[in-house]
């Protein structure tokens, strides 16, 4: 329902209310603070529990990873590529180890299901890029966090 | 007239045309850092100190960009448009004196306004009034429905202010008795009150607060600022009139805005602020100093331009200020405020003083 407010004729006229008004931007101009973050020098604090770029955690300069398939399944944007090898010690390793950043949707399910705690999600949000490349091995075994 | 005084008269010009030149790009910066500091960010900050570069940058990009006239436009009236739009921007500065007079002696002097005219206030007007036209062209060249009606808008939004306008105008004529812009702004250096130490000046605002007022509300109607930009209200029409332009042609539009924001505060300073009257501080130093002969002249000549200036670019920095602070007048509204209360109160205003004046109260 439509309900007319009573206004005083002082607010009627407007010019008191406009400079009120005015008053207003000029104290958020002066003396609020300001929620701009200059982006390369400052950086807004995001969770530990961030979901960023992700990497294969590696002990001793060997990946974690026994190529397991756990999270090719489990990953609900297919993302993973993996392909299974043996070393020369019969351990089952990934020859090919490809996710598709561009598919990922950052959701942590690999993550959850790794049982050797190999694939991981880091702290990184910087991740653009110029081409449409998918992560490598190597490049995944880049150690990007310490989680 | 003497070889020096043409010398004078040209260096005016040139000078008063460049600063009218750089007023768009350092006021688009000020617009722009002026938003984001209301708005708690921080505006354009990067390039150059306090980012004041921007606005470089942003003439470099305009100036770079493909100058493309679109199929559908109406080629010739497309091109004159932003021209019809700047020049009276830049010609209506031409009267408004920026500070007085120094009599070099042998019937020599020299005026510190480019064009001391018979009619004054009126050319102003007059030529202001050409400016409509400019936009009026772009928006029906354009061939596009939203710049159709931002023009149609402009154009009577322009019209119905322009009444309110002159008539809060007739007031101040009548306290002053002369329409001559120089001859206004002398006559706000005499006292009007004295209070103890304090003497309060001639100034238009003391005799005039409802004119001011009105006069003010209808600069803003004319010059398309908010919170009346419906012309090119971006929520509903696109950008309105300048809707089709692209590169300089806009940049030109821009121009043309801001120039005429420029002399809506000229104006406003010189009829109501006292024009090149010296601001509080300033006259006394003036005469501490106690100089004579033609250091005196020029000392007092440069006292004076800088409060004239300070007075505009208070002014321009109240344009800003209004538009980060009050939303956009519905159209209704608009012409129910032009109509209904702008033109009876200039009307009132003008019978007021009308009877002041008749009783000898000012």
């Amino acid at each position: 329902m439509l309900v007319k407010q009573k206004k005083s004729i002082l607010s009627e006229l407007y010019v008191l209310e406009i400079f009120k008004g005015l008053c207003i931007t000029m104290k958020n101009m002066l003396f609020a603070k300001k929620v701009t973050i200059q982006y390369p020098e400052e950086r807004r604090k995001y969770s530990e529990r961030f979901r960023g770029q992700h990497y294969i955690k590696a002990t001793n300069g060997v990946e974690n990873c026994t190529a397991c398939m756990l999270c090719p399944t489990v990953c609900p944007a297919e993302c993973i590529h993996i392909e299974a090898g043996e070393r020369p010690d019969k351990e089952k390793y990934p020859v090919k180890f490809e996710i598709d950043a561009l598919r990922c949707c950052f959701c942590g399910m690999c993550e959850e299901a790794c049982p050797k705690d190999a694939i991981k999600l880091s702290n990184i949000y910087e991740m653009s890029m110029t081409r449409r490349e998918v992560w490598d091995k190597d490049f995944l075994l880049e150690q990007r966090g310490n989680k | 007239m003497s070889l020096f005084q043409i010398i004078f008269m040209i260096g005016q010009i040139l000078i008063l045309t460049l600063i009218l030149i750089h007023n768009a790009p350092i006021m688009a910066w000020v617009e722009r850092r002026g938003a984001a500091l209301m708005q708690n960010r921080l505006g354009p900050n990067r390039i150059g100190p306090l980012g004041l570069f921007q606005s470089a940058a942003d003439g470099i990009k305009f100036i770079f960009k493909e100058d493309q006239i679109p199929g559908h436009v109406s080629k010739f009236y497309y091109v004159l448009a932003p021209l019809v739009s700047l020049v009276p921007s830049f010609l209506t500065f031409a009267v408004i004196p920026y500070g007085s007079q120094i009599d070099l002696g042998g019937g020599q002097i020299l005026k510190f306004q480019i064009a001391d005219l018979n009619v004054g206030i009126l050319f102003t007007l007059a030529i202001a009034s050409l400016g409509v036209y400019g936009i009026i062209m772009s928006g029906w060249a354009s061939n596009s429905k939203y710049a159709m009606m931002g023009s149609l808008r402009s154009s009577s939004q322009m019209i119905s202010y322009e009444l309110s306008m002159g008539l809060s105008l007739v007031g101040i004529l009548m306290v002053f008795s002369s329409v001559k812009l120089g001859d206004i702004a002398a006559a706000q250096g005499q006292t009007l009150l004295q209070l103890g130490p304090i003497a309060l000046p001639k100034w238009g605002i003391f005799i005039q607060p409802l004119g001011f007022l009105i006069f003010m509300t209808s600069v803003f109607a004319e010059t398309n600022r908010l919170p009346f930009d419906l012309p090119e209200g971006e929520s509903e029409i696109v950008a309105g009139y300048h809707l089709e332009y692209g590169s300089m042609k806009f940049a030109i539009l821009q121009m043309a805005e801001y120039n005429n924001m420029l002399t809506g505060s000229g104006l406003l300073a010189t009829l109501y602020f006292g024009g090149w009257q010296m601001l509080f501080p300033l006259g006394q130093i003036y005469s501490h100093l106690a100089l004579s002969g033609m250091t005196a002249d020029w000392v007092r000549v440069a006292f004076e331009i800088g409060s004239f200036t300070v007075k505009v670019l208070f002014f321009m920095w109240f344009f800003v200020w209004v538009r980060w602070t009050l939303p956009r007048f519905r159209y209704d509204q608009l012409m129910d405020l032009g109509w209904k209360v702008m033109l009876p109160l200039s009307l009132v205003n003008l019978f007021i003083t009308a009877v002041m004046i008749s009783y000898g109260v000012i």
